[in-house]
């Protein structure tokens, strides 16, 4: 047979393309799955918008605040969606019994978690690009005005996102099915952890230790600095990006040992629990 | 019993899988020439599934070693499975894709060159056209079959590893991929390894079968032979001697 060059080398983008292709034609074929990404997001910026402007009619401190809790909201969907995004894509090849397929093609592991990135992306703008052109419209607030500021935001949270649904990948892999609930939730443990409403000042003093070690908690601090007090805090990225870095590496390195453990104790065909 | 092979297509070392409570592989030899077609046979439980699946990568050997077109599997599995594909009961197809959406994506992950074209032969030659732009989630059993051997043959594999090929199907389906299969290995000069409970399938398509029981095998020779040896008439009632426990199968040396 003849093969694209290009095919075999170890990493190569026309795999990566294979499976983006994959789930772009089933996003493509299913407009509940389309559906889907929108409705949530624009539910949650929807409640907690008019929160905020309740809020600002009877506080006057809060009122300083504006437009922070409908950020949060964005900021969080960025955070969860992003993680979802990645556990659903590779979730539907269990479901789909595809997984084995996969297993046994030529695609790498590392190939594999770059296309899974590259599709949560796109799920997560095809939910949050709509939902933002809402916020201005409803409420007057622009999320694309925070700028170079907002791009630094998205891209500590991808990062975040990114490693646990890797990490949660190799569980499934593991573990099948029985792990699935942990796709779903695991991410609400950052919720009340990472601050995304509130300052980390509200926090006991010993639960701030563990919320400093969690990267989104420096993005949702900087966040409402640039909101409230106009200050972009720098130091507070170059923390999250090196937090992020580890994060990453760790969840890498999880997986890869999770997937030898699945090649070792013969999961990787099972699709159960 | 059969003389090792120089430069076999797939080797298998005193292969040894245990998991936790239980050895499903238990130290198995075997070596397969190029061009041949061998059947893995054996009762539920012997092994035969989980011999696959190290060839293919997936399971990592307690002991021993499998290599496949030279390469460690699963270490150098990269080396060697762009050359190799497998269909299997176990695994499906993503429904909702269409067959041509669904080829085009593997067709990519193996690496061919121009996809499009191979998806055209493959629907000539697998009768495919008719459904090639319907999901792969509505056709008919005998048509999923097809699919998923124009899936196996994307890639014009020199090892083709089949795992039950025609459960499932009627008689003249079931017949017609045996057809589709003998064509290609001949064509080809593809290694093809199959796992099958149906003895009539075995004795069309391979020149060798290797019987295991309890993850061990227990006999490996051509199906005349055995047939001849066991003084049975067909390859079903030697299955059944073996399995049973009635016939004397020997010690195959490894």
């Amino acid at each position: 047979m003849s093969v694209m060059p290009s095919d075999r080398v170890a990493y190569s983008p026309r795999r990566v393309a294979a499976i983006v292709l994959r789930h772009w034609y089933l996003l493509r074929s299913s407009w509940p799955r389309l559906f889907d990404l929108m409705y949530w997001p624009a539910v949650q910026m929807l409640m907690w918008g008019f929160l905020q402007m309740y809020v600002a009619q009877n506080s006057g401190s809060f009122a300083r605040a504006a437009g922070t809790f409908i950020a949060s909201v964005m900021l969080w969907d960025v955070l969860f969606r992003g993680q979802l995004g990645f556990s659903i894509s590779f979730l539907e090849e269990m479901y789909a019994r595809n997984m084995g397929n996969l297993m046994m093609s030529p695609l790498r592991p590392i190939e594999f978690i770059g296309a899974l990135i590259i599709i949560s992306m796109i799920r997560l703008a095809i939910g949050m690009v709509p939902v933002s052109l809402l916020a201005i419209v409803w409420f007057g607030f622009n999320l694309w005005s925070m700028g170079f500021a907002l791009a630094i935001f998205f891209l500590n949270l991808f990062l975040t996102s990114w490693a646990v649904a890797i990490f949660v990948a190799g569980l499934l892999l593991r573990n099948g099915l029985g792990a699935e609930s942990l796709a779903w939730g695991i991410m609400f443990l950052f919720l009340p952890l990472t601050c995304v409403y509130y300052p980390v000042a509200v926090l006991p003093a010993w639960l701030q230790v563990f919320a400093w070690m969690l990267p989104p908690t420096y993005v949702f601090e900087g966040m409402r600095a640039l909101l409230i007090d106009n200050v972009f805090r720098a130091d507070l990225m170059v923390q999250a990006f090196a937090l992020n870095a580890v994060l990453f590496g760790l969840a890498v390195a999880g997986f890869l040992m999770l997937l030898r453990s699945a090649r070792g104790e013969g999961t990787l065909l099972q699709g159960g629990d | 019993m059969h003389a090792p092979a120089s430069n076999p297509a797939i080797a298998v070392d005193r292969l040894v899988k245990a998991y936790k409570t239980v050895t499903a592989v238990d130290g198995i030899s075997f070596a397969l020439e190029r061009g041949t077609c061998t059947a893995l046979l054996g009762g539920n439980g012997a092994g035969k599934t989980t011999t696959i699946s190290t060839i293919m990568g997936l399971v990592e050997p307690t002991s021993g070693q499998v290599t496949v077109l030279g390469a460690v599997m699963p270490r150098q599995r990269h080396l060697a499975l762009h050359r190799m594909n497998f269909e299997s009961p176990y695994v499906n197809m993503p429904m909702r894709l269409t067959v041509r959406q669904n080829l085009n994506v593997f067709g990519m992950l193996y690496g061919c060159a121009d996809v499009a074209g191979r998806i055209r032969a493959l629907a000539e030659e697998l009768e495919l056209s008719d459904f090639l732009d319907r999901p792969t989630g509505k056709l008919s059993s005998g048509q999923k079959t097809r699919v998923a051997l124009a899936k196996s043959l994307i890639n014009q594999p020199e090892i083709l590893l089949l795992d039950e090929p025609t459960a499932s199907l009627d008689p003249d389906t079931a017949d017609w991929v045996r057809g589709r299969l003998e064509h290609y290995r001949k064509e080809r000069g593809a290694t093809v390894l199959l796992a099958s409970h149906n003895m009539g399938e075995v004795e069309r398509l391979c020149d060798r079968v290797i019987m295991m029981k309890t993850g061990r095998i227990v006999d490996d020779d051509t199906p005349e032979r055995l047939i001849a040896r066991y003084g049975r008439s067909n390859l079903e009632e030697v299955f059944l001697d073996i399995a049973r426990g009635r016939g004397e199968p020997r010690e195959v040396a490894q």
